[in-house]
């Protein structure tokens, strides 16, 4: 198909100011009058607030001080449940939970101010792991500490165990990831009787925060306003918490009547918002002599810190990626997220899937090796294909070719050539670097699970100008990843126009229509087909009041829409989503068409060790992936490059060292992210099969490099090493206790 | 409450024209550049040196601000991002960065141009390593760095066809 901006790299919308320094974060706004606040929080992880004292030199009566009492509304953050606080009011639940707030409008006074509140705490034991919340040697949530379970049954699993050639089980581990967007978070608040509470602030759901504001307040709908500023990266970190950080303002400025800006810092941002869910998989895996997978039998616990916050919607994807790709009769998914008192953990791209695919393409490198066949000759016999059926039941209708995929991936990264010459090189015993390489075949589904996206019901709206220019207004934010660019060229190119003629505005809840959080890889796929269709409605419109007439150029389509506007006053259409009729989700059962859409990839990472230090470097790094059509070539790239960038941090250098639930190494120096001197070559290779439903075909994208990086890294460690890597982080202290170990 | 030191008078030369600004004498200069000056392009990252958002260059050698006390601006010759485009402008290093996607949230891009347009002063035609090396104190979390690299190796190639 001829288009004229899809599938180009049209320069990034807002680049210009980017790159100018021009463009403005949460930070860089200021507003006459403006107070600073702080937050002053729990230094236990679980006890009875017994007092708080308000000590020192400080001329306290010149603060601002805000506790649980001055809450008008309901003290929650409001998001599927009701069980998190703004602000603790008797109990603490997790190391640095909020209870005190404080603002002024000196920042080092606030400093000092700030260490000068003691929380007075009657401790109550904690827990502070999987196994210890499971045992319920405290019951610290609900009757059970159980967040949610699932259930997923496919086949029968337990009459294949007899017919099996073998049984291979294996437990699999993943720690927490921190997002560590460089822009630590952030919000202003602004509070007056005529207009209610207005919020600025760095996040990804303007709504999600709109709603929380709501309850906090007790406010009608109108009287709350989000504004999204410039967000400096996410990946599912501004997903939840700023909700928290726009209530900590927002009370704050309630009280002071003042505007009042609350940025934390490093270390605050570390130790105190959400990370990624550790877990911990069980594997049982019954295969036939040929290799084929008979059964398997799948156990996916994460931790989800204090309280439920969005663990259930993670656990959800974990456990419907858990099966990943591959075609078997017998599978049974058990799962549940539990509670500890750890901070909530939260959103991080991947959701969920990274760990659990993490388990299993690991678990299957273990399951060929028992077979005597290899890795890849293990998938090659279970992949699926059209046709047959997922885990959750859903009848795999895309044109997937798992194999084209694997065989490209192979040809570019040299797979079967080094692969061999490895073998030859590491058996040199007196060898100091020992090189590997490995792979991981994976899918990932795009947009909200199962009924997620009937229920959110999204809305965009499009209005032309009498000047031609067209305003798309959704919630989507721009976080990095490209909404803004990518949804000028889907308009672009279904008007006919360039991209600069489309603007988008600015997400501001006051007048953006709710077009669904900017999470799941959605927004181009789900919020992309909403513009589209827009898009095709304006242009209908028209026309059919003969203003427009075929093949017009730009200045025509800018004529027609003034002579428009002066007879109609206004042009505009306005899309809801409506959900495909042939898509089934029994919430009930947990099956059916968990996504309208996956994508399919494989990975292959190239390692080399250092046997000396245990040292692990990525030496190349090869990700082939369908994604159905891309709509921007170099921003899908960037895409792939960044989230495998966090996938091998989150596979070798990025580790959360907890104490009693608190992160104790909150800083950069030493919760160590890659840097550009740590990383290999990353070759992005797109193989392109429209998606009927897409914008111009295009699926979802944004999450899918999260899940495959990991486990092709840990198999690639096991090549070059023979160490059988069953949890990650792999730092150098893990692997050189494992070498030692194998060695000894 | 703690007295904390009298401001000071700094005078400096920024973005090619003589400034002059009060400060506490170990006031950060990122803060001063912030907020007094209202020059908000240089970004706070970390407060601690180690992801390089905060970068400028101060008489030719790469800084992080966070890390440098407004006294040591005296007399110094600073250059943030918002003195790299002349006028509208843009320099090779900044078209090169929206081209090839080097940008993407764009909270890095400040300090990752300057520490680029350091880098090209000491290595005009920089190789893979000389170019990984000279961004190595800038993190990005967005990119993968890899379009960063693309973008510089595109900006030194643009210097050399003078296109
Ligand atoms: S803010 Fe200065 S190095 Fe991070
Ligand atoms: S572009 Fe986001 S941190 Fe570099």
């Amino acid at each position: 198909m001829e288009t004229r901006v899809i599938g180009k790299s049209v320069p990034r919308k807002e680049g210009r100011e980017k790159v100018t320094g021009r463009a403005r974060y949460v930070d860089d706004l200021s507003f006459p009058g403006m107070l600073h606040g702080v937050t002053v929080r729990s230094p236990a992880a679980r006890g009875r607030i017994r007092a708080v004292h308000f000590e020192g030199d400080i001329p306290w009566h010149e603060f601002t001080v805000v506790t649980a009492k001055d809450i008008p509304g309901k003290n929650c953050i409001a998001l599927l449940i009701e069980d998190q606080p703004c602000l603790a009011a008797e109990f603490v639940s997790h190391p640095e939970e909020a209870v005190v707030l404080l603002a002024h409008h000196d920042k080092y006074l606030l400093e000092e101010a700030r260490r000068s509140v003691r929380i007075e705490i009657e401790p109550l034991p904690g827990l502070f792991s999987i196994e210890d919340s499971l045992a319920q040697k405290e019951i610290i949530w609900g009757q059970d500490n159980i967040f949610k379970s699932f259930y997923v049954e496919k086949g029968d699993v337990d009459s294949a165990w007899a017919r099996a050639e073998f049984v291979v089980e294996g437990t699999y581990e993943t720690g927490a990831q921190e997002q560590l967007y460089i822009e630590p978070q952030g919000m202003i608040a602004q509070v007056n009787g005529a207009e209610g509470v207005t919020v600025w602030g760095s996040l990804q759901c303007p709504h999600y925060v709109h709603k929380a504001l709501m309850i906090l307040f007790g406010l009608p709908r109108e009287r709350i306003r989000v504004v999204q500023a410039e967000t400096g990266g996410g990946f599912g970190g501004k997903e939840e918490y700023p909700s928290m950080i726009a209530a900590h303002a927002a009370l704050l400025a309630r009280k002071s009547g003042r505007p009042v800006k609350i940025i934390y810092d490093r270390a605050e941002d570390m130790v105190a918002t959400t990370k990624r869910h550790p877990s911990r998989t069980r594997h049982v895996t019954a295969v036939s002599r040929d290799g084929k997978l008979l059964a398997m039998d799948i156990d996916f616990t994460v931790d989800g810190g204090a309280y439920e916050t969005l663990s259930p919607v993670v656990l959800s994807r974990g456990t419907i990626h858990a099966a990943g790709p591959y075609a078997c009769a017998n599978v049974r998914i058990r799962s549940r997220a539990v509670a500890t008192n750890a901070p909530p953990h939260g959103a991080f791209r991947g959701f969920g899937a990274p760990q659990s695919v993490f388990a299993l393409e690991r678990h299957l490198d273990r399951v060929a090796e028992a077979v005597g066949i290899a890795p890849e000759e293990l998938r090659r016999r279970n992949f699926i294909r059209e046709g047959q059926t997922l885990a959750v039941g859903q009848v795999v209708k895309e044109k997937v070719d798992m194999n084209a995929l694997l065989g490209r991936a192979f040809e570019l990264s040299g797979y079967h050539a080094k692969r061999k010459q490895f073998a030859a090189e590491n058996s040199d015993a007196r060898g100091a670097i020992k090189k590997g390489i490995g792979f991981a075949s994976f899918l990932h589904g795009a947009g909200f699970t199962g009924s997620g996206e009937e229920y959110l019901a999204s809305e965009v709206a499009m209005e032309a100008m009498a000047d031609g220019s067209v305003h798309i207004l959704a919630g989507s934010t721009e976080m990095g990843q490209g909404t803004n660019t990518i949804f000028a060229q889907i308009a672009a190119e279904a008007l006919r126009l360039d991209c600069e003629q489309i603007r988008i505005v600015q997400p501001d809840t006051a007048h953006v229509p709710n077009s669904g959080p900017t999470v799941a890889s959605r927004t181009a796929m789900i919020v992309g087909k909403l513009v589209e269709t827009a898009a095709t409605k304006l242009l209908k419109t028209l026309r059919d009041s003969g203003f427009l007439r075929e093949g017009y150029s730009a200045e025509d389509f800018s004529r027609a829409c003034g002579e428009y506007i002066t007879a109609h006053r206004e042009l505009k259409s306005f899309v809801k989503y409506e959900h495909p009729r042939d898509l089934h989700w029994d919430d009930q059962k947990y099956s059916g068409d968990a996504y309208g859409a996956y994508a399919w990839a494989v990975y292959v990472a190239e390692v080399s060790v250092d046997m000396r230090t245990a040292e692990v470097r990525v030496n190349d790094f090869v990700a082939v992936q369908e994604v159905g059509r891309v709509i921007n070539p170099v921003l899908a790239a960037g895409q792939i490059e960044g989230g495998v960038a966090q996938g091998i941090g989150f596979a070798l250098y990025e580790n959360v060292v907890w104490q009693e639930g608190r992160m104790v190494n909150a800083q950069m120096t030493n919760y160590v992210m890659p840097t550009s001197v740590d990383l290999p070559a990353i070759r992005v290779c797109f193989e392109e099969i429209p998606y009927g439903r897409g914008p111009a075909g295009a699926k979802g994208i944004g999450e899918l490099p999260l899940d495959g990086t990991a486990p092709a890294i840990a198999n690639a460690i096991a090549h070059a090493t023979g160490v059988d890597v069953r949890a990650i982080p792999v730092t150098a202290e893990t692997l050189l206790e494992m070498l030692e170990a194998v060695h000894a | 409450m703690p007295e904390r030191a009298r401001k000071i008078r700094v005078s400096c030369v920024l973005n090619g024209s003589a400034s002059s600004f009060e400060a506490h004498p170990m006031a950060r200069l990122l803060d001063v550049l912030r907020e007094d000056l209202k020059l908000t392009g240089t970004k706070e990252g970390c407060g601690e040196g180690e992801c390089g958002a905060c970068s400028i260059e101060m008489d030719g050698v790469l800084v992080n601000s966070c890390l440098v006390p407004a006294l040591q601006a005296q007399g110094a010759k600073i250059r943030t991002i918002e003195g790299v485009a002349i006028g509208e402008s843009l320099h090779a290093v900044q078209q090169a960065f929206i081209a090839h996607g080097g940008a993407q949230c764009g909270i890095c891009t400040p300090g990752m141009i300057l520490a680029a347009l350091n880098l090209l002063a000491r290595h005009p035609e920089p190789d893979d390593a000389q170019i990984r090396e000279g961004l190595s104190g800038n993190l990005c979390r967005c990119t993968g760095y890899m379009k960063i690299f693309e973008s510089v190796v595109a900006a030194v190639r643009r210097a050399e066809t003078g296109a």
